[in-house]
């Protein structure tokens, strides 16, 4: 068995953007002071005169990416997650999501693989405020092949968009020649009868091992792979929940407003199933290693196991 | 300017005040005050500086502006009905369920809007990113933004002014529209802004003290803003919240209310006669 490939998401924006610079010359990066860490850096250093450094001004930087959006740029304006989805929430909403612009808010360190700097940089909630801004799509990958595919397609759609990347190096689940990015749609990872498991960002990973793991114990899961989070691919999620029966929801955020609860609002709506939501269990983070915390939190496989338990003995 | 085209400029803002009171007298709500102490900047703007073409306006290579004091949508609307954006009588559907105009700016909805606005502290930093996009494309268009005096309390304008100094944006005029009056008072009490002009050019504005209300003065602020270079410039209008109507001049009240039938019908006859001693 070959070697697993570990790269963190943003290492996969950092990537696009560099493609981007190549093929696209309407695109401009900006950043809030944290250019090395969010990865723009590496597009900085290619493409110095389309690169825009705001400083700690996130909400500034917002604002100023939707005006320059208007001259008719793609703009991808970057910082960490909690302040940009946090901080600059009321930029987004009205300077970008209001008239519907096309910015790109790129976040990076999104969740708790943040780690070590704890719980003040460790944003669980952007997937829910974004949610709830009219027109926003959002988008949050599984692996650096994804993340990389996902900026590439951002930079070809019209309108606003927020894309959550990782801090932690994480298995590279995709073959980056094979794979192919559908905006909007969410793909079925693995076939499976018993209980659908639908996952986004590192779980996916997650479901993958749990999936496999349940093999051994004789029960069949389907892992189905959401990284467009909204528009939510709800076909294929009815889908799961009507052929399996039960679903289990798996997301480094809180359960409260992100994946678990936009599947929770769309199969008690259309298809009331068993539900149960794995992710940050509506608290703040720690500081600790980045792994430690994943386990700590009860996001890794072994709770989408006892999740997938709990949910098919109902 | 010449004294033909002053005086021209004077009716129109007279015109552009009756559009404030036609508007948020049949809105039933509504700033007028604010948007009577702008006019008269709206009127040169629309009327005489800016390059603008009501039969294309989204033309790529016009100027932009962008209301950061959203509030004060009825002076815009006033001066674009004027400058031929849409008819004037549409003024009179201000705010109503299924008018082209917003209580606050909607680019989307109202020709001519150049920026969606409303949340005090944003359109100055949309702006500045316009003026970006300007110089990145090596377009000689420029970018306008009328922010209130309270308005500049907001920590983002500051930032805005940052980053346009930091990045020379000569293309950039920002206009205060000092009335000294906010929802809850004078600005100096509720919490001063003071000394607005200095902070600016602290900031590495080139900065320009006018009277709002004197079209002189203001051609000769914005021609110089275009004879500035490497800075961005910040034109300090003093002007007077509610101007042209005697009973709102000066009075905190009138920032978010609208006229009565009596009041609308003083405020028009005021306005009425002052547009027929424009000679």
């Amino acid at each position: 068995m070959s070697e697993v490939i570990k790269k963190a998401t943003r290492d996969g924006y950092g990537e696009g953007l560099l493609e981007l610079g190549k093929i696209n010359d309407k695109v401009i990066v900006m950043d809030a002071d944290l250019a090395g860490a969010t990865k723009t850096g590496v597009f900085k250093k290619e493409y110095p005169d389309r690169f825009y450094n705001a400083g700690i001004a996130e909400g500034n930087l917002m604002s100023v990416a939707a005006g320059l959006s208007l001259t008719g740029y793609t703009v991808f304006a970057s910082s960490f997650a909690m302040f940009a989805a946090g901080r600059a929430f009321e930029q987004i909403r009205n300077s970008i999501g209001y008239p519907h612009l096309n910015v790109k808010i790129a976040a990076t360190h999104g969740g708790i693989s943040v780690g070590e700097d704890g719980a003040s940089h460790q944003c669980c909630e952007d997937i829910a405020l974004m949610r709830t801004i009219p027109g926003m799509t959002i988008i949050n990958p599984a692996d650096a092949v994804e993340a990389k595919a996902a900026v590439l397609a951002a930079a070809e759609y019209e309108g606003p968009c927020y894309l959550r990347f990782g801090r932690l190096a994480v298995p590279q689940i995709f073959d980056e020649a094979a794979y192919k990015f559908e905006w909007g749609k969410g793909a079925q990872l693995t076939e499976g009868t018993d209980v659908a498991i639908v996952a986004t960002g590192l779980m996916v990973n997650e479901a993958l091992i749990a999936a496999e793991e349940l093999k051994a114990e004789g029960i069949s899961a389907r892992v189905i792979n959401i990284h467009t989070i909204k528009p939510l691919d709800e076909e294929i999620i009815l889908k799961a929940a009507k052929d399996c029966g039960c679903v289990v929801t798996a997301e480094e955020h809180n359960i409260i407003g992100g994946l678990g609860g936009a599947v929770s609002e769309l199969l008690s709506e259309k298809l009331p199933t068993p539900i149960k939501r794995v992710g940050v269990n509506d608290t703040f983070g720690r500081s600790g290693p980045a792994q430690e915390l994943l386990h700590l939190y009860g996001l890794d496989a072994a709770h989408i196991k006892e999740a997938v338990k709990e949910v098919m003995s109902r | 300017m010449d004294s033909s085209k002053k005086l021209e400029l004077q009716k129109a803002a007279a015109k552009v005040r009756m559009n404030v009171i036609e508007g948020t007298f049949n809105a039933k709500s509504g700033h007028p005050g604010g948007s009577l102490s702008i006019s008269d900047i709206m009127t040169y703007l629309y009327m005489y500086k800016m390059n603008v073409n009501p039969e294309n306006p989204k033309d790529e290579n016009r100027d932009r502006f962008v209301l950061s004091k959203g509030h004060t949508a009825p002076a815009l609307y006033g001066a674009l009905a004027l400058r031929g954006f849409f008819p004037e009588e549409e003024i009179k559907t201000l705010r109503k369920a299924d008018s082209r105009l917003q209580g606050h700016p909607s680019m989307h909805m109202t020709p001519g809007v150049d920026m969606s606005t409303g949340s005090l502290g944003q359109g100055v930093s949309v702006a500045v990113g316009m003026a970006l996009g300007a110089k990145i494309g090596g377009k000689s268009y420029r970018v306008y933004t009328a922010l209130g005096d309270g308005e500049i309390e907001e920590g983002q304008v500051w930032e805005a002014a940052m980053f346009a100094a930091a990045k020379k944006l000569d293309n950039l005029v920002v206009v205060v529209d000092n009335n000294n009056l906010q929802i809850d008072g004078s600005i100096d009490e509720v919490n001063s802004p003071y000394p607005i002009d200095e902070k600016f050019e602290a900031f590495g504005f080139n900065v320009i003290n006018i009277n709002g209300h004197d079209f002189d003065e203001i051609d000769a602020a914005f021609t110089a803003a275009e004879n500035c270079k490497g800075k961005p410039t910040a034109i300090i209008a003093k002007t007077v919240k509610g101007k042209g109507v005697s009973f709102m001049e000066n009075q905190c009240g009138w920032h978010g209310k609208a006229p009565n039938a009596e009041q609308y019908e003083q405020a028009m006859n005021e306005l009425k006669e002052a547009l027929s001693c424009l000679k």
